[in-house]
């Protein structure tokens, strides 16, 4: 299939945000048709499937029977391929891990046609190389996960305000015992209030209740990209001191079905557009606890002096366990996810700053939400690149990769 | 546990089937599974399985073995106890170019795209009428509406599809037994994968809650996506001269 200096990448759904699932000189293989599930064991909460099918096909079949999937992402349109290649991870990282802490094994395709069966006991290395591994070890075909189970599809939420960067430290220390954690921040808020924003905790309810799976479709669409981006300092302002008021006006635990807390933009079909046809870039960073907490409020003051707006502004504690990826982003420390519309010079420039405070921190950008980190700054994030490089298919290639390794 | 629906499928290796098959698994379907590939057809049923379906039985062999369809629908019939709802959705897209030089090209065409079919419906529609009841749904295709020169090969074994359902919903009309024309417009399968995909193709995914619905309801002719009614419907209003015209 392949020949002569051809390159191929694995493409699920496309839900990077940035080139880490593109192959823009070579070839792309669809994994749509591997959307067959081979075992779900019922009993154990055991799933092997194929690689192409999505979180939200795998979660349609096994909520009904009382499992959920052990970590989501933001979406549930990703595959189960991409969920282990980015190695994922979701709203319960200080418990559970990464995504790639649950897959009990998986197959490798190569482009030698070799099919491996890697898993932490069996071909480790390769293994290893595989989660995080961004689609350059090969085709991950399928693979067998483990599942947690639930006793009902509602999850009990509780949303907190907090005023500093301090406070929020303090909510998510008392907060361990709640499986899913997750802040929005203010980015907009102005001097005293920097670091300000809500804390949303939440556990899936443990009494018996309905095991209905969500809505697969999503009620509302964006037809169309607009020339300028709806998101920008005014709409941003005036959407963040409303959800800022709202959140602040509700103390009760209330309850909830998993999927608007869990895929909130998934309940818009091409949600992206509203940034218009030039776009929006990604940012997400981690930083490891000691100094975090600064260089978050850095960054904050950062986009304050910057007059840029982040629509979304989230900021995550990840906990101690490991990722079991060579080149998995999630480890201890605080991650904040940014976005910011595409203006061109002036927001490369401005990630460029927060890039040298990341930096400093001894932290980490996200491959899969990047879309213009240096290979200096991806070289300083993932030390075991000379390991990795090893276990990569010959044959296999990306855009992000030619960029990063330039 | 109530039993669900006994479904009698041929073809069941196909994407479009296979996601209509999905559809009907958490409702506790029965499957009698067809096709021509077994490894294929094993991880089908693995998969129906899996996500709640049961099935009770497969048979492999190749379509053009027409002597088998018969006693294939009569152990369907006996391992499903009633065949509820039987679905043809095997096929075959030819090329077009070859058929205009080979004798050899339409033969295989016809054989796999008509005469096939007609003989699977011919088995299917003779057990329904012994039940009195049961759905017969077969999938054809919007090519079949008017012959255009890319593609009328293809076009005339669907057209004869299409023939052969009006035919027996006049036979069966008032009855208990309902058949369903399917016609899927573009649709990316591994059928179409060498063909250049543009903004009218929908997946097989997409469709198959469509043709769901028009099975329970027994509509007679369900176009899938729906906008292919009216695509249809103004390629057959066309003049000969200016479709002659178009590059269709």
């Amino acid at each position: 299939m392949l020949t002569g200096s051809d390159t191929a990448l694995p493409y699920g759904r496309g839900r990077s945000y940035g080139d880490s699932c593109i192959n823009s000189q070579g070839t792309q293989i669809s994994t749509r048709r591997l959307n067959r599930i081979i075992r779900f064991d019922a009993q154990q909460g055991i799933l092997h499937c194929e690689a192409g099918l999505t979180l939200d096909e795998i979660l349609q079949v096994i909520v009904p029977m009382g499992w959920f999937l052990p970590v989501v992402p933001g979406t549930r349109f990703a595959t189960l391929g991409g969920a282990i290649a980015n190695d994922v991870h979701g709203k319960n990282h200080h418990l559970a891990g990464s995504f790639g802490c649950h897959v009990r094994s998986l197959m490798l395709l190569r482009s030698s046609g070799d099919r491996q069966l890697c898993s932490p006991s069996e071909n480790a290395q390769r293994f290893a190389a595989t989660v995080g591994g961004l689609g350059l070890t090969g085709l991950i075909t399928s693979a067998e996960i483990n599942l947690i189970p639930i006793a009902s599809h509602e999850l009990e939420v509780e949303d907190k305000v907090f005023s500093c960067i301090d406070e929020f430290a303090a909510l998510s220390r008392e907060s361990a015992d709640w499986e899913y954690t997750v802040s929005w921040i203010d980015t907009f808020a102005r001097n005293g209030q920097v670091g300000r924003g809500i804390f949303s905790r939440a556990r899936h309810a443990r009494e018996r209740g309905p095991l209905i799976p969500g809505r697969r479709r999503a009620a509302l669409a964006v037809p169309i990209a607009p020339p300028l981006s709806l998101v920008n300092k005014w709409t941003v302002n005036s959407f963040n001191r409303l959800y800022f008021w709202a959140g602040s006006r509700k103390h009760v635990v209330r309850r909830q079905h998993y999927q608007p807390f869990f895929f909130p933009l998934d309940a818009i079909n091409h949600w992206n557009r509203i940034y218009g046809s030039r776009g929006f870039y990604q940012y997400q960073c981690v930083v490891p606890h000691l100094g975090g907490e600064q260089a978050i409020q850095t960054l904050l003051r950062e986009i304050h002096r910057s007059g840029e707006a982040s629509f979304l502004a989230v900021l995550k504690e990840f906990g101690q366990r490991r990722s079991p990826g060579l080149l998995s982003f999630p480890r201890p420390g605080l991650t904040l996810a940014l976005d910011f519309p595409n203006r061109g010079e002036k927001t490369r420039r401005l990630l460029e700053s927060f890039d040298e405070t990341v930096l400093a921190a001894g932290g980490a950008l996200y491959p899969a939400k990047d879309a213009r980190m240096s290979p200096q700054i991806f070289a300083a994030g993932f030390p075991a690149i000379q390991d990795f490089i090893p276990e990569m298919d010959p044959k296999f290639s990306s855009a992000f990769w030619r960029r990063v390794r330039e | 546990m109530k039993s669900g629906p006994g479904i009698l499928v041929f073809g069941a290796n196909s994407a479009i089937c296979h996601e209509l098959l999905k559809l009907y698994a958490r409702q506790g379907a029965r499957y009698y599974l067809v096709g021509r590939n077994p490894q294929k057809l094993q991880a089908i049923a693995d998969d129906l399985e899996a996500r709640g379906g049961t099935v009770s039985g497969s048979t492999s062999y190749d379509f053009n073995e027409y002597q088998q369809h018969e006693s294939c629908v009569l152990r369907a019939r006996e391992s499903l106890g009633l065949i509820d709802l039987a679905i043809v959705a095997h096929g075959s897209l030819p090329d077009q170019v070859e058929c205009e030089t080979s004798g050899t090209a339409v033969k295989t065409c016809m054989d796999d795209n008509f005469t096939s079919t007609a003989i699977i419906v011919q088995a299917c529609a003779r057990q329904l009428a012994l039940q009195r009841r049961g759905t017969l749904a077969v999938v054809s295709s919007v090519a079949g509406d008017r012959g255009r020169k890319g593609n009328y090969f293809y076009g005339a074994a669907k057209a004869g599809i299409d023939a052969l359902l009006q035919g027996l919903q006049g036979r069966f009309s008032g009855s208990g037994v309902k058949i369903v024309n399917i016609k899927p417009g573009m649709i990316i399968t591994p059928m179409t994968s060498g063909m250049k995909h543009g903004p009218i193709w929908a997946t097989a995914e997409a469709i198959a809650p469509a043709i769901y619905r028009a099975i329970a309801k027994g509509r007679k002719v369900c176009y899938v996506p729906g906008y292919w009614r009216l695509i249809m419907f103004i390629i057959r209003c066309l003049p000969t001269g200016v479709l002659a015209r178009l590059p269709i």
